[in-house]
Order: C-alpha cells, then structure tokens, then sequence
C-alpha cells in the first residue's frame, strides 16, 4: 500500500528570523478563486470612488499673478520647471513652476502683449543661450534672453525694461500672435500681414499673405517643421509650406478659430478651437471635414493645446472653465473651474504633461493636474503596483453603469448648467427642424456633423470612389474635384 | 510580445483547460461585426484572455506541494481496508499528530466547524460545551459551557468571532468567548452558513426560515420563508453563495438573499432530505435522503448523475472535500468514495467488492466508531483530515488526497500572521460583494445583457423601481398603514374593514385583510422579540361580533 499525505514544512512557509519575508505562495487555479468577476467589479467600483475621492484637480497659482489679465503663455521646451507668461498691460514674467514662484518680471511692451514664444533652438551652437520672443501692440516684437540672472537689477515692471532684451523688431502694424521656428532662426508673426522674420536680420523676409483680413494665431509645425498654420479673423484657417514660401490650403469655417495647436505625435493633425464652442481635429491632408469634434463648452473655445503625448487636449473657454478631451473622444473627460477664475484666454500643458498652466482674464496663473487624482510624489512599489491594478480594473468595467455614473459626475458651476440646458434645446429644435425639413424635401443634401462648421475649401478634395451600383450614376453627379 | 504568443497560442499546454473561464454567450456571428475597431478590441481581449489562460497553466508547474494519495499496489490489496491505525503508523509524526481524537464524553454529540484557513476547529456539544481552539498547536481560544442545546456553530470571517445556534437565538461571541450579539431575529435555528465574500451569515431551522444577516453592518439583510416546515438539511454552494435548503417533503430548494421564493427546488428524496453537499467548483451536488437514497447532481443544469437508492441504512451527513472525495456516514460508518462526480456509470458509487467488474467504484476508505454515532464531519481546508464529530467526542480522520495541496496566500492563508490576518479582513471588507448580486450564475455581473433594448431596464428605470417600491406603501393612501406598535384592538385596518360592507369581498378589502394579517404578524414577532409571553389571544372580540355579522 503506497500512501502519501500533504506534507508542509512550516519552516518553508513561515518566516524563520523576524527579518524574513513570510511566504505568499499562489494558486491560480479558478476554484480557489471564487467570485473573481463580482470581486474585480467591486475593486473597479472602489477604485473609481477613490479616484473621485482624489480629485483635487487644482495645485495652486503660481506666486500672486499678473496685474491684468494673462493673454500669452509660453512654454520653455527644454526646461520642465520654467514657464513665461505675458498679460495685458504688457508685462512678461517668468515662472519657477516647482516652487510657483515668480522668477522676474519685466515690462516689455507698451500696451498688451499679444504673442510670446520660448524658441526651441539655441541661440548659437557653442553657448547654451536660448532666447525668447515677443510680440505687442507697440509694433514691435522683441528677443529677450531667458536667464533670469540678466533681469536681477529690473527695479519695477512699471518703466519699459531693456535689461535682457536682446534684440527690438519693428513692424508696421500690430502684432498677433507669434511662433518660433523648431530648428532654423526664423519666426512668424501675425497682425494685419503674417510675415517670416529671421532672428538675424532686422526686417521681415518675407509676407506670406493670402488675403487682406487679420491673422490672429500663427503657429508651426513642430514635426514637420517647414508647415505653418494660422487663423484669420476672416474664419479661415491657413496652411503655408516654407519649402515654397507660399500658402497651401484655406478653409473658411462658419465662425473664427480662435488658436490652433499641431499633434506632437502625428505631424499631420491639429486641432483647433472655436468661436461657435467647439474645438476641430483635422487632418492637414484632408480638410473638407474634422477628424473629430470637441464638444462641450458653452462659450467660445479661446486656446487648446496638445499634451506632449498627443493622446489629450486642454481647452480653455470664455465660459470661465477648462475642459480635457481625449482626442478620439467627442466630449470632455474632465471640467475644471474655480470660483475666481474668469475667462480662460490660456491653456498649455505642462511638457512632462502632468499639469496644465492656465491664464484668465482676473490675472492669475493657476496651476490644474492633468489626472485630477494623481499625485506626483516618490511611491512604494506596492503603491504603484495597486495603482496600475486600479487603472486596469477602472478600464475594464468602464461600461458598467455604476462606475461610468461615479467616473462621470462632476460639479459644474451654476452659469455653465443653465447654459448647457438651454443649449441642448436650441440644439435639439434645429436638429427637429431640419428633421421635419428632410421629410418633404427629399434631395436636402446630408452633411455630416464633422463638416458642418466647414462653408468651404480652396483646394477641393476628391472624395473616396464610393461603390457605385451603376456606371450612369457618374454622370448624374458631377465630381467635386473640378477647380 | 504578441508576435511570439500567438505562436504560443497554436499550441495550448495539457493542463490549460482547468484555467479556462467559462465563455461568455456572446457568440462569433457576433463577434464578427463590421465595426473594425470594435473587432480589432475585441480580438485584443480574446488574445490577452488566451495569454493569461497560457501563463496561469504554465505556472502549475512550480507549485511546491503534491496531493496525497492511497494507493493499492497489487489487485489483492484493497484501500479501504487499510485502518487509520495502519495510516497512522506509516505517515510521517507530524501528519499523525494531526489525527486528533478528542474523548468529550459529557456534553456530546458534538458538531464541528474549521476556520476558512483550517487552523482553529470550532466544536459545539449538543448539551452546551462549545470551544475554540488552535488544534494544531493544541491551544484553547475559548471554552464554554452555555448550558442550553447548541446545534450548530460557526467561526465567521475569520477564528476571531463565532456564532452558535442556541436553543433559541443564534448568538455571535468573540475569540475569547464573550458573548457579543444576540441575534434575536435567529429564532431556533438549527444551521448556520457564513458567506465569507458576503459578509453574510445565514440560519435556517425549525421556524423553516431562511434568514440572512449582514455581520459587517449588523442588519437582517433578508429573510424568506421556505413554507416546507423545520429545514433538515443546509449547505451552501461556495461557488456562487447560493443557500441549498433540505426539506422535510424530500425537496432541496435553493436560495438567494435577493429573491422570496426560491430559485429552484428539486426534488431529492422521498423522504426528508437528511443532508447535502456541494462541491468547490459548484458543479456537483450530494443529497442523501431518509428514504436510504444517496443522489448525485450535476447542479449546472440539475441533473441527476447517479442514484442509490438501497443504503444499507439511511446516510446522515454527506460531504465533498476540496479534491472531490465523497464522504458518507450511516450511522458509526464513515465510508468515502473517490472520482463519485463524474457522469460515466462506473463512477457510481457502490459498496461491495468489484465481482469480476473491473469498473465499480468500490469506496476509497472506510471507517467505523463503534458503539457511536457520527454527528457531524467537516473536510479540513489544505489538510489530508476529515474531521468527524460523534457521540463521544471529535475525530481527525486521516484521509489521504482529501486535502487542496497549494493555497493560495492571497486567498486564504493557513498560516498567516496576526498582521495578515489583520490586513486580509480589511481588504475582504473593502472588496465585500452586495447581498444582492448572489445569483445562480457569479459571472453574470460584467456581462453584456442580450436581451432587446426595450425589454432591459435601465440603470434609470432600475433606480425609479427599487424607489418606487420602497415608498409604494406611503403612496398607496387609500388603506391606513401597518403599524405593530398599535395594541388596541381598533386599529386603523380594524375600523376600515368594519366599515365596509361585510359581504362584498373586494380587491381592496383583500388587500386590508392581508395587511391586517401582516400587522398581527409584526405585533407578535414585536412582542416576542421583547420576550414577552405573548397568549394567543386571538381576536375573541371580532370572533365574538362576526357571530353576528
């Protein structure tokens, strides 16, 4: 008779010095895990709860703000901790962002400062000296340096300040809007022209202008790095080619685009946001239509801005919030708003995109997490672990009702509720208009949702050769692709 | 990583399919939708399912323990002959320490119940005796002596707190044996189950109600009366926490705290059902019946698998261990089978030597307490034990292959730590499972619902019923309300019945009759619950006035 029982040793299992690890073997055999869906559903409920329960999406603003209201905002691309912002009466400051201190300020314009842009490259090769650009209503755009050690004796930001100034551009009109080259020395302004400068020389190379209205934003590709787009007042956007030194495609919307912003990851999208409340993704290739629409603020979209994964987008509203979209997701993720926050003319992401910088008309730089739960300090390994568990399990059930309510709800302030309410029925009776419209007239050409806001391109895109049940069909319709 | 698995995923490991989860309904017409992404999804998740299936096999391979076994070398040779006196000589010592044979002559028949992890072993003396004790170390946690019937205790979540089924309430008590509820709501209980991923302790007994309470929270989550008189039989199906109730009639119905009726009734037996067990993987259940008849259940689709129908003598307690060991006792026997819960028909149990047959499954082992009864037998978690209390005392079988090999620490641990200990029932409140998820099928929840659109409810709807249910009562104006606190024999039911008309039985009047009916009903419960000796008063004065209605 051969007989054999279970044996352990406790020796194996129980820690034998108090230094020891006590021993957690696994068994993953299902039986001895009952419930295993129900259990992770409730984990997902409780770590959705946590994640609420952690939401403390503002971190603060940073040192006492500007005296007016904060219309440009720079981010430096090399440097995670620094940050520049410029407000209405002409003021720059420059930010410590780890400490939320004021590292100077100066007054660089007089009047408001309508652009500024922290250049990507180096001001020459051999000195780590990179500079800073800015435009104002003096019709002037000036280079700055951007050590702080330059501006140690600027007595006050009251007296125009030529301590660090590096270089003066004049212009013959008042800027708007300005952006730096990602590898050459040349910039781009906006104002009555869009012209090419070079930081080198003194006067524009050259005006790249289509059409007599106002060029309100200009900003460059940071991939490709010959592309340039702007926005006009003229509700059109513009795509120019360097290579060509010409304009290559315009389209003009219903209302004015406001600002634009280039996909970090994919050179060829951007998005945009609007003055009829949304923000547009699109295709540079294939502008007839966006790629995906933004849709949730009740005021005009003033500023978007890429988190440097290109996976999520920051607007900022004249509804006095700030919103979070995942790029392939038509509405927000995330509502942000403080009491004392007015209109939000800025928004940038932070460049490790854990934070988002925000400049609103009361003057303040306010700081917001990009994941509202998160927090940035040093974690246990057993921390993080649980963490990356949570996030799982929260992808996982994402669709149960519970979850999603729980994950979903977020206080609005007052204003914005009223306003979505009444937005909804203005919505709902065109959408019911134009439903009854469609029952008597028949030939009422459809137009998708993502091409409304389009009245027309310059250059005409061929439509994908739609599978055609007969070959007279051709002739009926005639192709779009003529001029 | 994808690249190398789905190369991997052609060829499957032997041992994959124990790690299979059941599919779900959504079937491949489905599957092919012409959504591309949503195909592309749902291709991911199908690879990541197989990828995790692939690597929890793989890991089979490292677990440090191996099931026991008894073994008969030559045809001659029959393995349930061997005597626990011959198993004991030739285990190793410490595994025959483990055979405890306690001699408790005074307070018996004892019933007995082991902590989730098999360390403590809870033993209760029908005569009042109950303790607590570390029985592998041979450590007493508490000794009382209640002196009134205990019929059943049990530890709950974890050795610290007990509950004993007492003559009349069911009381919790505390690891040191302090009493620290009184359950008054338990009234003469007979079994106790305690629902670890619930936090729910269930009793059943001779009032032939189910009640569930919540021990985390402390409220009578549900209560549904069985209406088959005293339950003989409980067990519940660890799989997906259903109760399993034996009846007097022969029926076993099975229960959720969600529902007032129960999910499904069977019948076993033809006489009162004397017990049942359900197997780990809740597939498998074992009914034996008054009648001498042992039945096996395919309870997935509740099927009988096998019958016996001529005992010897009448089973009294049943049970299946962690590998799928039957154990029967009739009486002083104690007799188990191996491999009983398969469908083939040479997996049937039977008792006598196999006559020629090569495919009889004879018992595995047996065993006899002379001159005594067995009361009660409970498997030992991750022990090769089967623990059997009798007349006379408690007894450790050792029973060779009963016994899961490898826990799982991060499950149940036998041998944790006080500060694991502490952790764990943290960590199983936080992830504690509604009372009201308890269904047939565990994975339900997560699942997509096939039904049309307009035949779900949704979340809206769900939340306007269950609080349109709550306050349907104050809704419903036209009949006073229930109250038991009313003692007076005009109450406002009372009056209103009085009024209408005597002979015009409406739908309204049965529904006042039937409030009426619960208001009695309340106003006894209330009043014995205060523990007052409530006379069956009657209503001697409406009988007195209906003489001449």
């Amino acid at each position: 008779m051969k007989i054999k029982t279970i044996q352990r040793n406790p020796d194996d299992y129980v820690p034998v010095k108090n230094t020891q690890e006590s021993q957690i073997p696994r068994n993953l055999d299902p039986e001895l895990h009952p419930f295993e869906r129900a259990r992770e559903y409730t984990k997902a409920l409780n770590a959705t709860k946590l994640e609420r329960m952690f939401a403390q999406p503002f971190v603060g603003q940073l040192g006492f703000g500007h005296r007016d209201g904060v219309y440009a905002v720079a981010k430096h691309y090399h440097d995670l901790n620094k940050m520049a912002t410029g407000s209405g009466d002409g003021v720059v400051k420059f930010w410590n962002m780890s400490s939320s201190e004021e590292l100077c300020s100066f007054k660089a314009h007089y009047g408001m400062v309508t652009g500024l842009c922290v250049a990507p490259v180096l001001a020459s090769k051999n000195k780590n000296l990179q500079y800073m650009l800015s435009c104002g209503d003096d019709k002037t755009v000036k280079l700055w340096s951007v050590d702080t050690d330059d501006y140690a004796d600027v007595k006050d930001d009251l007296d125009l300040n030529t301590k660090g100034l590096l270089k003066t551009f004049y212009g013959d009109h008042a800027f708007q809007g300005i952006d730096h080259h990602r590898s050459n020395s040349s910039f781009v302004t906006g104002g009555a022209q869009i012209q090419l400068w070079d930081t080198s020389r003194s006067k524009s190379t050259s005006n790249l202008s289509w059409g007599a209205d106002n060029v309100t934003s200009v900003k460059f590709n940071q991939n490709d790095s010959n592309i340039l787009a702007s926005t006009g007042s003229d509700n059109s956007i513009v795509l120019y080619d360097l290579r060509t030194n010409s304009p290559t495609q315009k389209i003009v919307q219903q209302m004015r685009t406001n600002s634009i912003c280039w996909n970090p990851m994919e050179p060829f999208n951007f998005v945009t946001g609007n003055e009829d409340h949304n923000a547009y993704y699109y295709d540079m290739r294939k502008m007839n239509r966006a790629l995906n629409v933004f849709k949730d603020h009740v005021s005009a979209v003033m500023d978007v801005d890429f988190a440097p994964t290109g996976d999520e987008i920051v607007t900022g509203s004249y509804d006095k919030t700030i919103r979070i979209f995942k790029t392939n997701h038509g509405h927000s993720r995330e509502i942000y708003h403080t009491r004392r926050m007015q209109h939000v003319f800025q928004v940038k992401y932070s460049m490790d995109s854990r934070y988002i910088v925000s400049g609103s008309d009361d003057g303040n730089v306010r700081l917001w997490r990009s994941k509202a739960w998160e927090r940035s300090n040093a974690k246990t390994s057993r921390e993080k672990n649980k963490l990356e568990y949570d996030d799982k399990l929260k992808e996982r059930f994402k669709y149960m009702p519970e979850v999603r309510r729980i994950s979903r709800h977020r206080h609005v302030p007052k204003v914005v509720k009223k306003a979505q309410e009444i937005k909804r029925t203005e919505l709902n009776s065109i959408k019911r208009r134009d439903f009854n419209e469609r029952r008597t007239r028949k030939d009422k050409p459809f137009v998708p949702e993502r091409g409304k806001q389009i009245v027309g391109t310059v250059h005409q895109y061929e439509d994908k050769p739609k599978k055609k049940k007969y070959d007279e069909d051709e002739e009926e319709y005639p192709s779009s692709s003529e001029d | 990583m994808s690249a190398s698995n789905s190369k991997i995923a052609a060829k499957p490991r032997e041992n994959q399919k124990k790690f299979e989860r059941p599919v779900s309904n959504v079937s491949k017409t489905k599957k092919r939708s012409k959504d591309k992404k949503l195909r592309a999804g749902l291709r991911r998740i199908d690879e990541q399912y197989n990828d995790a299936v692939y690597s929890a096999a793989a890991t089979e391979y490292l677990l440090p323990e191996s099931t026991g076994f008894l073994e008969a070398e030559d045809e001659m040779e029959k393995t349930f002959k061997v005597r626990q006196s011959d198993i004991r000589d030739s285990v190793d010592v410490t595994t025959a320490n483990k055979a405890l044979d306690l001699s408790l002559k005074e307070f018996g028949p004892y019933s007995i119940n082991f902590s989730r992890n098999g360390t403590h072993l809870l033993i209760s003396g029908r005569k009042g005796h109950v303790a607590s004790m570390d029985w592998r170390k041979g450590e007493l946690r508490a000794e009382l002596n209640l002196n009134e019937t205990c019929h059943a205790a049990t530890y709950l979540q974890n050795e610290q707190f007990f509950a004993v089924a007492q003559k009349k309430y069911t009381f919790i008590y505390d690891h040191e044996g302090i009493e620290l509820h009184r359950l008054k709501q338990h009234i003469e209980a007979r079994y106790l189950e305690f629902l670890p991923y619930h936090y729910l302790l269930a009793t059943a007994g001779e009032t032939g109600w189910l009640k569930y309470q919540d021990v985390s929270t402390g409220q009578l989550v549900s209560e549904a009366s069985t209406r088959a008189g005293p339950t003989t039989a409980m067990a519940q199906n660890p799989w997906n926490a259903i109760i399993h109730l034996g009846h007097n009639n022969g029926t076993v119905s099975l229960w959720s705290p969600s529902m007032p009726e129960p999910l499904v009734k069977l019948l076993t037996a033809k006489g009162p059902v004397t017990d049942l067990a359900i197997d780990r993987s809740g597939h498998y259940m074992v009914t034996t019946g008054a009648d001498k008849s042992m039945k096996i259940w395919d309870i997935r689709n509740f099927k009988e698998l096998h019958t016996i129908n001529n005992l010897p003598t009448p089973a009294s307690n049943v049970n299946i261990s962690d590998t799928g060991l039957l154990a029967v006792s009739r009486g002083p026997y104690v007799t188990l089978w191996r491999d009983a819960l398969r469908a083939s028909s040479d997996a049937k149990p039977c008792f006598g030597s196999n006559r020629g047959k090569v495919s009889r499954n004879t018992p595995y082992m047996q065993h006899l307490f002379a001159g005594n009864k067995v009361d009660n037998m409970k498997f030992v978690p991750f022990e090769d034990l089967l623990g059997v209390g009798h007349g006379t005392g408690v007894t450790n079988l050792i029973i060779p292959g009963a016994g899961e090999a490898n826990y799982d620490a991060l499950e149940v641990n036998p041998y944790e730590t006080k500060k694991q200990r502490q952790d764990q029932e943290v960590r199983t409140l936080l992830n504690k499972l509604p009372a009201d998820s308890i269904s047939l099928d565990p994975n339900v929840i997560g699942t997509v619902d096939n039904r049309a659109s307009n035949v779900r409810l949704t979340a809206k709807d769900l939340a306007e019923i269950t609080n349109g249910s709550l306050d349907k009562n104050k809704n419903r104006t036209d009949i006073p309300e229930v109250k038991p606190d009313v003692r007076s024999k005009n109450s406002g039911l009372r009056g209103f019945l009085r009024k209408k008309t005597q002979n015009v039985i409406d739908e309204r009047k049965l529904r006042v009759q039937k409030q009426l009916e619960k208001e009695r009903a309340a106003r006894k419960r209330k009043a014995e619950s205060n523990g007052e000796d409530m006379e069956e008063s009657g209503d001697v004065v409406d009988q007195a006035l209906s003489r001449f209605g």
